[in-house]
């Protein structure tokens, strides 16, 4: 007999209209590492929100240790030893990161809070698990993957053996992905159990003893990671083979679409320039791939390009027309798309219906308006094809709040609807970020398409898998700065990673260093 | 002198209503309720605290004077639980929602006030109370100091206290900040909110007898409480939501205010020739400055003025 620590025996969690968890069974051993799989959708959040108390099964049991238990909500959860990191971090930023820890669990003296033994204990578990968190900081001070760090002390300090992890890597860089990997391991070492939901099947593959795969809210079965394999486990996740290159033609470039030329952007968070005096070229028919590491100047560049915000050096010129100082509607109307980083900020209204969202950069042309009124039929048809063409699902097509739809359908409404704009220019930051496989595969096909189409597809992706089967020629970005330029096919990961993480600089981007030195930057 | 004690009298009087009321919009929107409604709160405090100090003339002093301010802060509160049910249990807009209670407060004090004249046998249509402030002023070394001095310096230590050495302050803010977070702890953030508007109600119904009461021998309601409580939001927002900034802030629009009532007095501004509405204007001027250069750098707690819902997640 095993030793289960947590059982979820036949769980079904009906909401209107769908049934998102339909008799499932996990079983948790203690001290594994057991991973959660499926696409968005598949009813992995639900699953893992019954066990947390946050939802009631309609029908089913939960074990802890063998013993039927009642989770009613957080508390009961907590109780029970069982902690969650959910996907969207829930810290307080301006509180320090002590204050983060012990909230909801305080010790007080006399009335007031004592916080000596917590940050005792809270220093003693930093060092222990080599967290390295400073109990003083803000947490608005910290980056992402301290936060995460936070939000797994907040799990220890409550004594926690049962950790869940709700798509802990979508945020990091791969260096923090690969120390979070140790962290993990530690804690399955010491007998903790972590139950961590992805869809990324390469971290699967690297950290978890078992798999529980999900489909449509239905129970696929569950795996041993050391009888399986990466195609093994998405087949059963999408239901179908699904190819993880990509395939494509050599590119056949054509003239220059967009041409940059010592853009420099100042940078919000510093005083130092967050683009240093970039320079290159797109041309028709060729993926361009910006890669590096997060915060290496890639977002600040894209929205200088895009109009987001301003440059303060250098010319942007777009198919022949500069458009350096250009509003946001008149690069669009030059033959801009742009699928942005942050789909929620500045892709979608998200209280808007789908069909407004697809006419957001179009309501104004001629086919959509009379005499300034929104020609309603029309964008209805336009929204109701595109919905057709690219799969979006949703749950009243047209009329569907967007707030409401997954991520993935999100993304793929935006794809849709600025890869059908036809323009001579794809700016697309991350598309594929927090989506899954089939949504990754079916994606970077578009991006590709377009390029065969004869448009220009300026990529910027954190992902290196992705850079290299997608691009037809990668650049990569290190504090602001391009150090190098490559074909995919005669590079390699490892290479790549040398150059974003700045050991290495190609010569001829050797001026960039040149100018950095002699005070090319605003200070 | 004469004139520098009358200065430092009404200097102290406004600072230390505009510091009581303001912090009480702090433990509000600490929670993460807009509270608006003060300048309502401040009225319905006002009228309490004063129709108590009349029905307990004839008791002894200090039951007159700690019934009076009882009943003042305790009318705020159950005022404040107006705003709070609404914002916090019916989700409601809490802009609107303490308009609303705003309006509704000068009209309910007007209509008590009328009933206490009539039942005292007094003239029945004004609005205008009658009371003595014995008791609630006293002359210290020619410095004319109120009660209220004392107790706003109490409230003012323990408002500090309760907000960042205490569980409860600490689990308040994290509501106004990120109610997601504190639910996800366990905490109780519809109850938090309730304590927060609950608090500041308390304080604004003090807030608004200190007005009134040692200032004036008579109040007509029908005036409310003259814009003090919207002062009192523009301190707490000059003030970060912060207690001893907040008590800095009242102290500057305090002698703003005060220049107004002592114009007369001081030969160098009398000889300006001035209208007095210039000087009282001058607080709700110096607010718009203030306001306009220091609100790009001021934080509001984050969540504030968002009705939590437990079921979206």
């Amino acid at each position: 007999m095993d030793d289960y620590v947590i059982e979820m025996l036949h769980i079904t969690k009906t909401f209107p209209g769908i049934k998102a968890n339909d008799d499932i069974t996990l079983q948790l051993r203690r001290g594994e590492i057991h991973a959660l799989l499926g696409e968005n959708g598949a009813g992995k959040s639900t699953l893992m929100s019954v066990l947390f108390g946050l939802y009631q099964p309609d029908s089913g049991e939960i074990h802890k240790d063998g013993k039927l238990v009642k989770i009613n909500n957080p508390n009961d959860a907590n109780a029970l030893h069982i902690g969650m990191v959910h996907q969207h971090f829930k810290l307080v930023e301006v509180f320090s990161v002590l204050d983060n820890i012990i909230l909801g669990a305080e010790d007080t003296k006399f009335g007031l809070l004592h916080k000596e033994e917590a940050r005792k204990k809270v220093e003693m578990l930093s060092r222990r698990y080599n967290l390295m968190v400073d109990p003083d900081a803000l947490v608005e001070d910290i980056s992402v993957g301290m936060q995460q760090r936070v939000e797994i002390l907040k799990m220890l300090y409550r004594d926690n053996e049962i950790l869940i992890l709700d798509e802990p890597t979508a945020v990091l860089t791969p260096q923090e992905i690969e120390e979070l990997i140790q962290i993990m391991k530690g804690f399955a070492a010491e007998g903790k159990s972590i139950l961590f939901i992805t869809h990324k099947l390469n971290e699967i593959m690297a950290v978890a003893d078992r798999c529980t795969v999900l489909r449509k809210g239905k129970y696929m079965g569950t795996v041993d990671i050391k009888d399986t394999t990466k195609e093994e486990l998405s087949r059963m996740m999408v239901g179908r083979d699904v190819s993880f290159t990509v395939d494509k033609k050599a590119s056949e470039p054509g003239e220059t679409v967009l041409s940059v030329r010592n853009v420099t952007v100042p940078s919000k968070l510093h005083n130092n320039n967050a683009v240093k005096n970039v320079s290159f070229d797109v041309r028709a028919g060729e993926i361009v791939c910006l890669a590096g590491i997060e915060g290496n100047g890639q977002t600040e560049f894209v929205q200088a390009l895009t109009g987001l915000e301003k440059t303060s050096g250098g010319s942007i010129t777009l198919c022949g027309k500069d458009i350096t100082h250009a509003t946001i509607r008149k690069r669009a109307l030059t033959g801009m798309s742009h699928v942005p980083e942050d789909r929620h900020k500045h892709g979608l209204v998200l209280d808007y219906t789908l069909e407004e969202n697809m006419v957001l950069q179009r309501y104004f042309e001629p086919e959509f308006q009379k005499f300034g009124f929104i020609r309603k039929k029309k964008v209805r048809s336009y929204a109701q094809n595109l919905i057709e063409r690219f799969d979006v699902r949703s749950g009243q097509g047209p009329l569907t709040i967007v707030r409401a739809m997954s991520g993935g359908n999100q993304q793929k409404a935006i794809v849709g609807r600025e890869i059908d704009r036809g323009t001579s220019l794809l700016v697309a930051v991350q598309p594929t970020r927090g989506l899954d496989v089939g949504a990754i595969e079916y994606i970077h096909k578009q991006l590709v398409d377009v390029r065969d189409g004869g448009g220009a597809v300026l990529l910027v992706s954190l992902e290196l898998e992705e850079v290299m089967s997608v691009s037809d020629r990668i650049l990569v970005m290190y504090e602001g700065e391009i150090v190098g330029e490559f074909d995919p096919k005669q590079t390699t990961v490892q290479e790549l990673g040398l150059y974003m993480a700045g050991a290495r600089k190609q010569p001829q981007f050797a001026d960039a260093a040149y100018i950095k030195k002699e005070g090319g930057d605003r200070q | 002198m004469e004139i520098l004690a009358l200065f430092i009298k009404f200097a102290l009087l406004y600072g230390i209503v505009l510091m009581l009321v303001a912090l009480g919009g702090m433990f509000s929107e600490r929670s993460g309720i807009i509270n608006i409604a003060l300048e309502g709160i401040m009225v319905i405090g006002a009228m309490a605290g004063v129709v108590a100090s009349i029905d307990l003339a004839g008791a002894g002093l200090f039951v007159k004077v700690a019934g009076s301010i009882l009943a003042a802060g305790v009318a705020g509160m159950v005022y404040a639980f107006l705003l709070a049910f609404a914002s916090v249990s019916l989700k409601a807009d809490q802009t609107i929602g303490g308009t609303a209670l705003n309006i509704l407060a000068t009209a309910i004090a007007m209509v008590i006030a009328k009933r206490v004249n009539s039942s005292t046998g007094k003239i029945s249509d004004s609005a205008r109370l009658v009371y003595s402030y014995e008791g609630f002023v006293y002359n210290i070394g020619g410095v004319t100091v109120n009660i209220f001095f004392i107790v706003g310096i109490v409230l003012l230590v323990l408002s500090y206290v309760i907000l960042y050495k205490t569980r409860l302050g600490l689990r308040l803010r994290a509501c106004g900040e990120h109610p997601q977070a504190a639910d996800s702890l366990g905490i109780n953030v519809y109850k938090m909110r309730y304590i927060g508007v609950l608090i500041s109600g308390f304080l604004g119904g003090i807030g608004g007898l200190a007005y009134i009461l040692p200032a004036n021998p008579n109040w007509d309601f029908k005036y409310g409480i003259a814009g003090m409580g919207f002062l009192a939001l523009a301190v707490m927002i000059f003030g970060q939501w912060k207690p001893f900034k907040i008590f800095f802030a009242a102290m500057f629009f305090a002698v703003f205010k005060s220049l107004a009532d002592i114009a007369d007095s001081i030969p160098l501004l009398s000889s300006l020739r001035w209208p007095k509405e210039i000087y009282n204007m001058m607080p709700f001027i110096a607010s718009m400055i203030v306001l306009a250069l220091t609100s790009g750098k001021s934080r509001a707690p984050k969540a504030e003025g968002i009705p939590y819902d437990k079921g979206q997640r």
